[in-house]
């Protein structure tokens, strides 16, 4: 912890479209992304809850930063109505169709511009890119420990001790601060705005925007001329059309129906 | 400069080979290893190079000769006290350095939580390109790896190229890869190597670990019939009647991510993107809405069922058969008509031969 000042928490966010409202266009077999509400990628949201938490507990300041053109504004006044209390937009257009390296590069640089932090919290992936490589590449970056796909953490002793799931089971891990953490989608619910923490987004000034001449980025590490991958092309996957039959009816007479028709399918025997 | 950014491993030309990260766990490889293993010696016989593993661990000697017989020409072995256990720094540390001094032209990791934990932090500090959880790999006309992934929760396929960067490094699936088959005759050599790792590596400490523990019966991604619970079950207690259920059909429970995610059923449970992927005979859906994520892990079934109180829930929109109302009525009413049914007649599910 850095000496004298207050303890610091970054949360890393990214505005997703909202995963439940992508539809295929039946006619096109496109994703159809056009007026497709957006929201606080959901593993970010838990993010936050876990910060504000602390916050709830001890005394914290909590920013919340994030990389994207300016319409993300809307999803870091939702973080400061939950109780943030500043948010960084690191905003330019040379950052555009940076993949992931790029993107740990930039975040990396604008939290060492923030500076003095104790713990950065990130959700454990997007629901729209679904690759979790940003949350460690940071941890990479700034050569610091990492605990990722968490679901239960607390600072014990200046130390952040954290619950990981694995694949075969769950470990508590204690890592000395500063530390980066990644927090498994639905492990908490997030709150809503207040509504001080709306009055606090009219006020203004909670929320800066940087380019990347201001962090000091070297723009020949950002963008999409700077990634290393690229998608050469995407192919819609043709799912088999399913019939998508309902049994109405009183539950056993919807029930017997669709017995009936797993039997007919030669699923079930009758 | 050309325009072109060059990682610290400039001059692509000088990469050869495809690696791949093997996990091991209690003296054994990860399954998902093991299959990385076998597309691993695909892609290397295409291009006619050696297939490396790379097993940093202690005491693991045994378990790479063992390796070896899954399809490896070599291993590197890199054996520490302090890698008894996935720990993100020295495993990280230990891959950039033997990246670094050997250059390999493709590094495959299993997409598993210290696979994805490991790429994400040594991708950035190598900077060079990763693709995360991919299903399919083939090599373009330039001879770049085309590392293929789901995108969109399983709604389109992203074909992802790294052409100026070395290596190209991608995490793969489990279960979408064929496990090889072993043969301990095979010959290749183990090879030990060196990395300076001490107690500043040590930057985290285990304080406790707890096993899940799988109670006995089929597994979901083996299983003919999947009966998978949501958050509409309300209460994990409710696991029960979706078990009676699947007893009743020869199946396995298994649940959506916010099921696991509340605490209801262990992690292990779960289908969908973060979870496992099943193609079962049926799939059941129950008290589940039908988010994208969970879809990709079901959306092969042959046949899904779903039954919702909400008839606006995206799971009708991909269920051959749908029921909206009540689970609570609707489940236990199935298992007594199955019950009726199954009255002195041997097993439900029809044997293979009689479906296709």
């Amino acid at each position: 912890m850095p000496a004298g000042g207050p303890f610091r928490i970054l949360v890393c966010i990214k505005q997703v479209p909202k995963a439940q409202e992508l539809q295929v266009d039946p006619k096109t077999q496109t994703l159809k992304r056009v007026g497709v509400p957006s929201e606080i990628n959901p593993p970010d949201a838990n993010a936050l809850e876990f910060a504000l938490r602390i916050k709830d507990r001890m005394p914290a300041e909590i920013i919340v930063l994030s990389m994207g053109p300016t319409s993300f504004d809307e999803s870091l006044e939702r973080s400061i109505g939950m109780g943030a209390d500043r948010a960084v937009l690191l905003t330019d257009r040379i950052l555009g169709g940076s993949d992931t390296v790029p993107t740990a590069h930039a975040l990396s640089e604008t939290i060492k511009k923030i500076g003095g932090y104790d713990l950065i919290l990130c959700g454990e992936e997007t629901t729209d890119a679904s690759t979790g490589h940003v949350g460690p590449g940071i941890a990479g970056h700034l050569d610091i420990p990492q605990i990722t796909y968490i679901s239960e953490i607390d600072i014990v002793d200046g130390k952040v001790h954290a619950r990981r799931t694995a694949e075969d089971g769950s470990e508590w891990w204690e890592a000395a601060m500063p530390c980066l953490v990644t927090v498994n989608f639905g492990c908490n619910k997030p709150r809503a705005p207040t509504l001080s923490g709306k009055i606090r987004v009219k006020r203004g000034g909670v929320i800066v925007h940087w380019s990347c001449a201001d962090v000091g980025i070297d723009p020949n590490k950002v963008g999409l001329k700077n990634s290393p991958t690229i998608v050469a092309k995407v192919d819609t996957v043709h799912l088999p059309p399913r019939a998508r039959k309902l049994f109405h009816g009183e539950p056993p007479e919807a029930v017997a129906g669709l017995l009936k028709a797993l039997v007919e399918d030669g699923v079930i025997r009758p | 400069m050309t325009g072109i950014h060059h990682n610290p491993l400039e001059g692509k030309s000088h990469f050869r080979g495809v690696w791949v990260f093997l996990e091991g766990r209690k003296g054994a490889l990860r399954d998902v290893s093991i299959q990385l293993i076998g597309e691993g010696r695909r892609i290397a016989d295409r291009g006619g190079v050696p297939l490396t593993g790379v097993l940093p661990g202690h005491d693991v000697e045994a378990l790479a000769r063992h390796a070896i017989g899954y399809g490896l020409d070599r291993v590197i072995v890199v054996d520490h006290p302090l890698l008894e256990i996935y720990r993100s720094r020295p495993f990280t540390k230990v891959m950039a350095t033997l990246i670094t001094r050997h250059k390999p032209e493709i590094v495959l990791y299993g997409a598993s939580k210290n696979g994805r934990d490991l790429g994400g932090r040594l991708h950035a500090v190598l900077e060079t390109g990763l693709a995360a959880d991919c299903v399919k790999f083939d090599i373009d006309e330039e001879g770049n790896l085309d590392m293929i992934r789901p995108s969109f929760g399983g709604k389109s396929l992203a074909h992802i190229l790294c052409k100026q960067h070395r290596p190209q490094m991608a995490s793969a699936r489990r279960n979408v890869f064929l496990a090889p088959p072993h043969d301990p005759t095979r010959h290749g050599e183990v090879v030990r190597e060196t990395v300076d790792l001490s107690e500043a590596d040590l930057d985290a400490k285990l304080l406790e670990f707890k096993e899940f523990v799988r109670e006995g019966g089929v597994r979901p991604d083996e299983a003919e019939v999947v009966v998978s619970g949501g958050y509409g079950l309300g209460d994990p207690k409710y696991f029960g009647m979706l078990q009676d259920l699947a007893d009743l059909l020869g199946g396995a429970v298994a649940a959506s991510r916010k099921a696991v995610d509340s605490g209801w059923i262990p992690k292990e449970f779960q289908v969908g993107q973060t979870g496992m992927t099943v193609r079962p005979k049926v799939y059941f859906a129950i008290g589940i809405s039908g988010a994208v994520q969970h879809l990709a892990g079901m959306q092969e079934s042959d046949k899904i069922v779903a039954i919702n109180l909400d008839p606006k829930a995206a799971i009708f929109e991909i269920a051959d058969y749908g029921i909206v109302g009540d689970l609570f009525q609707i489940v236990p009413e199935f298992i007594r008509q199955l019950k009726e049914l199954k009255a002195g007649r041997g097993p439900l599910i029809a044997p293979l031969a009689t479906i296709a």
